[in-house]
């Protein structure tokens, strides 16, 4: 087995509030290896983008990290001197984000841009713009000589998004993060953009983590997917087992309330009843209880982390071991 | 970020009538400031008793003052006074304004914090009283002059550009910055700096005619430029004084006042649209 790229242990991260502190993420547990695609998948508010920031370590001045380590290539980097952060993020690490309308400074043009994302390294000017120029043919952008010249506003949003893979990859880094990266355009620049990523996957060396809260996404294009839910990962599992083999409840009830898994056209959406814990005060035993149809008296002890086979874990009392 | 003097954004201008006109306009009170001792008919401190108070006459264009000076020349000489006041204060103002509003909009809060106080006390004082109690201290002049705009500007222009800071410092761009590694003067200097400096360069050169009417205005009290220097002021005062029988004066020192508040007020706004690269695309033609 490969040695892991990414690794996230008993990760916490608490957000200070004026009503106290919010546990937005409870012990998270990840592993990423060269070579995989990552899937986060989980509802508004389960922890999904704080785990992103936390991978980069940009997270926002409010929160805190209560516990836990984020080690990439053995190296814990939430301890390492910002300097030394700083070196590992755009070479290393580099992050697509959801919104391609706001993720481009409005006064730079595209070649500024790419040049610019490469002040890491050391080559001249000439050598940056024909990096640039490459990147952008490379993510299918016909005619990048004229895109370099154009300012952010001047492009859709497929064109900017293809342009920020481009603009992540040009440092060729190890760990790929997409925050939600097809959420804000339509759907067939959606399709696009997945086809797109989907076709990197196959030159691209490193690990990508896909942070989606759409499942069809993640069947799409991920080898594993991390489930969360109330900032807790409640199962882990290769991606044909997730959809075919859930075994937590709370997946179980995510994959019905997919409306692509419809067979027919129903008057209301299936929701899944009760609503998240609050996160000032999470429940002590599993968060996922008093929402669960399978829930006994057992689920007030906070549940263990059962591996039902070795790329399947699950945390929960009832369907685990 | 198209520069002023870049050839798109001169282009943009141009083609905008008003911006045009504010630039011809500028460029005319530069040219005078610049080539006064060319330009002036005569020596704008040369007494001419005997000619006093004349009205309009091929020998002197605009008339002469009380002391027989030739107003044409004061003018021409009065844009020297003028624009190098104004533009030395507001060019020294607009770049420490620049400095402590990107500083407070992206330092640590604490930090913003003094620094919105400190402003805050400095915006509260009343302006002519500030500069009335500065001139008190430390007497009139040209140095006296700038002194007191520089204060009292500092603080909308600090607050402008921490404004604009606040409302950038959480753009997604810039955490995109940040997610590539980018250190703080890089994300300062390469990225914040162009996106404040438009609104700082339209409001600085909005604010130029404030500065050359303020100039008038104190010099106008005995208070500013001192006598016999020729400013737009000095000459009002003198106009004023002799209003009943002479009224061309007054008319010709107002006039190069009311020019050049439109021409940098023009320009500003013309300048607004051309640097905008968002605007200039969506602009018809």
């Amino acid at each position: 087995m490969k040695p892991p790229l990414l690794e996230i242990t008993d990760l916490s991260v608490a957000y200070q509030t004026d009503t106290g502190p919010v546990m937005a993420l409870r012990g998270a547990n990840l592993v990423a290896r060269a070579g995989e695609v990552i899937g986060i998948v989980g509802e508004s508010g389960c922890g999904k983008s704080t785990l992103a920031a936390a991978v980069m370590n940009l997270l926002p001045a409010t929160a805190k990290v209560t516990g836990g380590a984020v080690r990439f290539l053995g190296q814990d980097i939430l301890t390492l001197a910002p300097q030394a952060q700083r070196a590992l993020r755009g070479t290393a690490m580099a992050m697509i984000f959801q919104d391609p309308m706001t993720a481009f400074n409005p006064v730079l043009t595209i070649g500024d841009h790419l040049v610019d994302f490469q002040h890491q390294s050391r080559a001249p000017y000439r050598a940056k713009l024909a990096r640039a120029r490459d990147q952008l043919a490379l993510v299918g952008l016909s005619d990048p000589d004229v895109i370099l010249r154009r300012y952010p506003h001047q492009l859709s949003g497929g064109m900017r998004q293809r342009v920020a893979i481009a603009a992540a990859l040009l440092m060729n880094p190890q760990v790929l993060v997409a925050d939600e990266p097809t959420t804000a355009l339509d759907v067939t620049t959606e399709a696009q953009i997945l086809h797109l990523l989907r076709n990197l996957r196959q030159t691209y060396q490193g690990t990508i983590v896909v942070i989606s809260h759409h499942l069809g996404v993640v069947a799409e294009l991920c080898d594993r997917v991390y489930v969360m839910y109330a900032g807790q990962v409640v199962e882990q599992a290769m991606v044909d087992d997730l959809f075919h083999a859930a075994r937590h409840p709370y997946t179980r009830a995510l994959l019905a309330c997919d409306p692509a898994s419809f067979p027919n056209l129903t008057p209301v959406l299936p929701t899944i009843p009760g609503r998240l814990p609050d996160l000032r005060d999470p429940p002590k035993g599993c968060s996922f209880a008093p929402r669960c149809a399978l829930r006994s008296a057992r689920c007030t002890v906070a549940p263990p982390w059962a591996q039902v086979s070795p790329s399947h874990g699950v945390l929960c009392h009832e369907v685990g071991a | 970020m198209p520069w002023p003097t870049s050839p798109r954004a001169l282009k943009a201008l141009l083609a905008d009538p008003m911006g045009a006109m504010g630039l011809v306009l500028v460029s005319l009170f530069v040219i005078m400031a610049l080539a006064a001792p060319i330009l002036a008919p005569y020596d704008p401190l040369a007494l001419n008793v005997r000619a006093k108070l004349q009205g309009l006459s091929w020998a002197h264009w605009l008339g002469t003052d009380q002391l027989g000076r030739d107003t044409l020349s004061r003018l021409i000489f009065g844009a020297r006074t003028a624009l190098s006041i104004s533009v030395t204060a507001t060019g020294i103002a607009g770049a420490i304004g620049l400095l402590l509003g990107l500083i407070a909009g992206y330092g640590p809060r604490w930090l913003d914090a003094v620094l919105v106080l400190v402003l805050d006390s400095v915006n509260a004082l009343p302006m002519m009283m500030l500069a009335l109690a500065i001139i008190t201290v430390i007497g009139p002049g040209t140095f006296t002059l700038i002194l007191v705009v520089v204060l009292v500007s500092i603080p909308s222009y600090a607050r402008l550009i921490r404004a604009q800071t606040l409302s950038l410092r959480r753009a997604e761009f810039i955490l995109a910055e940040r997610a590539i590694g980018a250190s703080t003067p890089r994300i300062l200097l390469r990225h914040l700096l162009p996106n404040v400096l438009g609104p700082l360069v339209i409001v600085l050169s909005m604010d130029i005619p404030v500065v050359i009417m303020l100039e008038a205005g104190l010099s106008y009290l005995n208070l500013g430029v001192k006598p016999p220097m020729p400013s737009w002021g000095n000459v009002l005062y003198d106009g004023y004084t002799s209003i009943r029988t002479s009224p061309t004066l007054v008319i010709a020192a107002g006039a190069p006042l009311v020019l050049a508040t439109l021409g940098f007020t023009f320009l500003g706004e013309g300048l607004r649209d051309a640097l905008d690269p968002r605007l200039a695309s969506t602009r018809p033609r």
